[in-house]
């Protein structure tokens, strides 16, 4: 199966990327918009069974998110 | 047991690590090398055994290519176990740099860094206040002495949560802020927007230093400066009384 992670600073942390971008926006006509914040996504394929999602959960916190600054969510899709 | 004048005096030995993307070893290495009564040795990242040391330097660069976020991978090579049991046996390790990265991913330090405020990779001569000069790394140092020593990385901005930075405090883990000339540590002397104007913290015990700030690159009046050479003597003093006391 597939595994699709969003990792995305946490809430309260200064995001300076998301802040540019913000500030841009308004540049092209877009106003109104806040709290934009930028991330990361990854795809990673692995092996189905029922341990998937405890593995996926397991490689966000030792690896693919650092959760002092970052929180993650993530979906499994048939791959 | 009495000392007999002829009795030789122990080097200090430093080990280097090589990771594959690190850059400033060879500056640190020949930083320490510059000070008497010392021996230095590379360790390349996939080393196990780290016998024989008294001070183990990560050194800055760009690690795995600071792929993921800087430190994250360095923090798995096989010589990082090693240099966590030395760290717990009391051994003093500094990183400077994508060290410091490596040991805040590592959890050998408490927080964690982020991008610069100014997005920007800032490579600039800054000054620092020493905050704890009771530190093995900093003992040679006056308590709020202000040293000049460059920085050079796009990942500084340092974090840690409210109730970690109100330990870090308490227990003068802080080492060295980032300040102006007079010792003042003002917004517009933040070169990367860093919690505190923090440059550089220690664990608990401190024996394990990080910081952004090289001053293995301000050790000789060659390069601009030699207000980075207290931080090795003072590691030099440590070892060697720590030697003379047993």
């Amino acid at each position: 199966m597939k595994a699709k992670v969003y990792i995305t600073p946490k809430a309260g942390i200064l995001d300076p990327q998301g802040l540019t971008i913000e500030r841009s926006l308004p540049a092209l006509g877009f106003e109104g918009v806040s709290n934009v914040r930028v991330g990361k996504y990854i795809e990673l394929e692995l092996p189905d069974g029922e341990a998937a999602g405890a593995a996926v959960d397991e490689m966000c916190h030792k690896l693919l998110a650092n959760p002092i600054i970052e929180d993650f969510e993530f979906e499994l899709v048939p791959g | 047991m009495a000392v007999s004048p002829q009795t030789e005096v122990t080097p200090v030995r430093f080990g280097v690590v090589v990771f594959p993307g690190s850059n400033c070893d060879a500056d640190s290495y020949d930083a320490v090398r510059s000070f008497a009564g010392v021996d230095a040795r590379y360790l390349w990242h996939k080393d196990t055994e780290l016998e024989g040391l008294d001070c183990i330097i990560l050194p800055g660069g760009f690690s795995y290519g600071d792929y993921l976020r800087c430190g994250a991978i360095a923090r798995f090579s096989p010589i990082m176990k090693g240099v966590r049991r030395f760290a717990d046996d009391g051994g003093l390790v500094i990183g400077i740099c994508n060290g410091f990265q490596i040991l805040l991913e590592a959890g050998m330090l408490p927080g964690a860094m982020h991008q610069n405020e100014g997005l920007k990779f800032v490579c600039k001569q800054v000054n620092l206040r020493v905050e704890n000069n009771e530190t093995p790394f900093t003992a040679d140092y006056e308590r709020g002495q202000v040293i000049g020593v460059p920085i050079a990385h796009h990942e500084g901005n340092y974090f840690i949560d409210e109730t970690g930075l109100a330990e870090l405090e308490a227990n003068g883990q802080v080492v060295v802020r980032y300040c102006d000339e007079e010792g003042e540590t003002t917004p517009a002397s933040n070169p990367n927007g860093s919690l505190g104007n923090i440059a550089g913290v220690c664990n608990r015990e401190g024996n394990v230093f990080g910081l952004m700030p090289h001053p293995e690159r301000v050790c000789d009046e060659i390069v601009g400066g030699t207000d980075g050479r207290a931080v090795f003597e003072s590691i030099i003093s440590a070892v060697a009384g720590k030697a003379a006391a047993s």
